[in-house]
């Protein structure tokens, strides 16, 4: 067995002395039982070839970008929206007499005169025409960096535009650089969402039990979410609103009324989780749709919070049936993969929710990071107490909530709930740390250098992590599967998502392309060339 | 060709001495061009007799790239060359921004000839942004004149765009030309100056008195020269001009602490 130590060592031995103290923390090998404390959503090293992202990519890319009929206008030069244009593969379709924008990329493209002189009016002119061209059942308006530097003032010219169209615009200061990843994006995101839209429609309960809830931090990535549903549909669930993949503005405006909130991505979510428990009384459950025993865990849990028999005996029966229908392909994808390894650096919770998809198909992983996971992502949620805010975390803002007397519902009675946080993750998520095997690697905010020493040093089988690194770890002969948008593939959630992730792995495993070829530089000498004039110098 | 810029604190009176410098350096016969960098675009007034052209950046937005030199370059008093990089309005979009765009645009189009003598640049206030230090960047104009008073805050803000020359003297050559004082009559001004010049390293290369004929002459939208050459004062601004053409004193300046700029207050504010 490798001794994950002296990997951790050689790549510390590398930095110079200040930058090793500073990576140090963010690095640990698991050798026990005990969570260890981890460095996270602190500033990367200038320099270091971080894969993170940016506020706007958090906020506009992750989780106000996936609502299918808004129109998402990006407020700046044309690249911030262009680039973002279909690159995460946030599915959606319209629903029955609905709209769906998400083909679409919308930007003011700001040129130097609207620098100069200010870009509202261009703003306001861009609303006017979505207003008139698509007419939208809402707008979100998202800064980008050169907006928050010149002081657009978007908030006034998103409030002129409500009382003009008639339509609620959202506008977001999500600039670019703002907060010390895409983290702080999904913070100002969750802000607006509990502030202007959760809570905006209400419904009557309905006369027969039904049993409703909401996917948050969901995005529908490669369909994600239309095979999470399939199945809780086929339960017998009703999905109010899925935050905010596939959904609808009036779906997320109606959300407080459901009976439980389902925490997939925690670290993009769990502010408007966290708040809707307060303002609504609606409790939430960490759920994991990836992987079969994940997935039919998450579905008895939801079944023991209800309580209700017939549903119990429902979801065991979906259960088992679901996995008959996948359970001989995904045990010949394991013959195929059996004993290899894996590593994970992806996201605030992918990193976690796959590793047990991979041990599905024989897979360990050895080493697993977040982009921009906050400790309590690592650590568990009692950690956060604990967690020192500095002054990059401060400068998000933070809202606070207060019970809303009239809206505010017991879903199930107080002591029940109570009863029920003892063994299901109500209100609660362990962390990543805590389901990573011994000897393994965890580190956080990896760079393009660790990377390769722990590549080198482990010769993994397979690599999820995103566009930024992708190329770099699929020319070292390893296969490189983006887990931000599943390359062109999924969905990988839920039982046939399982199978899809596991058909793509073993076929990427087995097709080492790359590893074939020798770069030229490995054959021939860089640099051609004779020495001349050598005798008349000696 | 000089390339001078002019910089003080605002209120000092930065666009006066530059236009009543300017039409003396014109009755000398030497070709000047005028860069206003303010967008309250104001810094040509006096020679045009009034506000009289558009400014670059206006032309910009509402012509687009198809602008001619001589839609944004007007002649005034002794044929100088008058140019408003002009801006957004208060509180909206992004003035430094609009001086670079500017200065690119008037180099684009050909507005520096060889047959010029001088260019001065009028900027706004203080140096508050990466914009406002555009003309003594990427070597620009590499000669510097702070008009300053003997009022404290002058005197700060004075020492204050001296950091900025440092910074730049490091990568360019620029350099201080001297403070022209611009008297507001306090206590002992021509020896504060004087001493503050010293202690930045930097002569005062002129000490222009108070003298209500130039409110008389701006009131008729005219520098003093033009308006009464006779004057006493217009000798004043003959004075600097000369001052000027001959200076041959450039140097990188020493900003001071504020302790040691408080101390030269005390000495001869208090003292004196």
């Amino acid at each position: 067995m490798k001794d994950m130590n002296k990997v951790v060592d050689k790549i510390l031995d590398a930095y110079p002395a200040k930058v090793m103290k500073n990576r140090k923390e963010h690095i640990l090998v698991k050798d026990s039982d005990d969570i260890p404390k981890i460095g996270a959503n602190t500033r990367t090293v200038p320099g270091i070839i971080t894969n993170r992202g940016c506020c706007y990519a958090g906020c506009k890319g992750v989780v106000i970008g996936p609502i299918v009929d808004m129109v998402h206008i990006v407020h700046g030069p044309v690249g911030c929206s262009y680039y973002a244009w279909g690159t995460r593969r946030n599915k959606g379709r319209a629903k029955e007499g609905g709209k769906n924008f998400l083909n679409y990329a919308f930007t003011t493209d700001m040129q130097e005169s609207d620098i100069v002189f200010g870009g509202d009016k261009k703003l306001a002119q861009a609303i006017r025409e979505a207003v008139e061209t698509f007419n939208p059942r809402a707008i979100s308006v998202s800064a980008t960096c050169p907006v928050g530097l010149i002081g657009d003032d978007i908030h006034k010219v998103a409030k002129d535009a409500e009382k003009e169209f008639g339509i609620p615009v959202l506008a977001f200061s999500c600039e670019g650089y703002k907060g010390v990843s895409q983290s702080a994006g999904h913070h100002i995101a969750n802000n607006k969402l509990m502030k202007d839209v959760i809570g905006t429609i209400d419904i009557p309960q309905p006369k027969e039990k039904e049993f409703t809830l909401n996917i948050l931090g969901e995005y529908n990535i490669g369909g994600d979410e239309w095979e999470i549903s399939r199945v809780l549909n086929k339960i017998g669930y009703k999905v109010v609103a899925c935050m905010t993949g596939n959904s609808e503005y009036e779906d997320i405006a109606k959300s407080h009324n459901a009976d439980l909130n389902l925490v997939q991505c925690h670290r993009s979510i769990n502010y408007i989780a966290e708040m809707i428990e307060i303002k609504y009384g609606m409790p939430w459950m960490k759920v994991n749709f990836i992987g079969m025993e994940n997935m039919s865990n998450t579905l008895r849990n939801i079944a023991k919070y209800f309580g209700d028999e017939d549903l119990i005996k429902r979801t065991e029966a979906v259960i088992a049936e679901e996995i008959s229908e996948i359970e001989d392909e995904m045990a010949y994808y394991k013959e195929m993969c059996e004993g290899k390894t894996a590593m994970l650096y992806v996201g605030g919770s992918r990193a976690h929710h796959y590793q047990g998809l991979l041990g599905e198909i024989g897979m360990d992983t050895i080493l697993a990071g977040y982009e921009f996971g906050h400790r309590d992502d690592y650590e568990g949620r009692d950690v956060i107490p604990d967690i020192k805010l500095d002054a990059d975390t401060r400068n998000i803002e933070e809202i606070t909530v207060e019970k809303d007397e009239q809206k505010y519902r017991l879903r199930i009675p107080a002591h029940r709930l109570e009863e029920l946080k003892k063994e299901l993750p109500l209100n609660q998520y362990k962390g990543l740390i805590t389901d990573m095997k011994t000897n393994t690697v965890v580190i956080d905010d990896l760079n393009h250098f660790e990377t390769e020493v722990a590549v080198k040093a482990l010769k993994p089988s397979f690599f999820g992590s995103g566009i930024k690194d992708k190329y770099m770890i699929q020319k070292m002969g390893i296969y490189s599967k983006q887990m931000h948008s599943y390359d062109y593939s999924g969905p990988y959630a839920g039982y046939k998502g399982a199978v899809n992730f596991a058909r793509d792995t073993a076929a990427g495993i087995h097709t080492p392309a790359w590893s074939y070829t020798i770069p030229p530089w490995k054959k021939e000498p860089i640099i051609k060339g004779k020495v001349e004039g050598v005798e008349k110098v000696c | 060709m000089r390339q001078i810029a002019i910089y003080g604190k605002g209120g000092i009176g930065k666009s006066t001495t530059t236009q009543n410098l300017t039409a003396a350096l014109g009755e000398m016969g030497r070709e000047i061009m005028i860069v206003g960098c303010d967008p309250k675009a104001d810094s040509t007034r006096l020679v045009l007799h009034g506000m009289a052209q558009k400014t670059v950046l206006e032309t910009l937005r509402d012509e687009g790239e198809d602008i001619e030199l001589d839609q944004v370059l007007v002649k005034g008093f002794k044929n100088i060359r008058c140019v408003e990089s002009g801006g957004p309005e208060p509180g909206v979009g992004c003035a430094g921004r609009g001086i670079i765009t500017s200065i690119n645009l008037l180099e684009q189009l050909g507005a520096y000839t060889d047959d010029l003598d001088y260019v001065f640049y009028d900027v706004l206030g203080d140096v508050v942004c990466g914009g406002f230090a555009m003309p003594i960047r990427e070597g620009k104009a590499e000669e510097i004149y702070i008009v300053a008073s003997g009022e404290m805050m002058a005197m700060y803000a004075a020492n204050n765009i001296s950091k900025g020359i440092q910074k730049y003297a490091a990568t360019g050559g620029t350099r201080l030309g001297g403070i022209i004082c611009n008297s507001r009559k306090v206590d002992n001004e021509y020896e504060m100056i004087e001493a503050f010049a010293k202690e930045l390293g930097t002569q005062m290369i002129h000490f222009v008195p108070r003298d209500n004929m130039v409110q008389r002459a701006e009131i008729n939208k005219k520098t003093v020269i033009d308006f009464d050459p006779s004057q006493v004062q217009a000798d004043e601004y003959r004075t600097l001009a000369k001052n000027i053409e001959d200076n041959d004193m450039f140097v990188v300046p020493k900003p001071m602490e504020t302790d040691r700029l408080e101390e030269i207050l005390m000495e001869y504010g208090i003292l004196g």
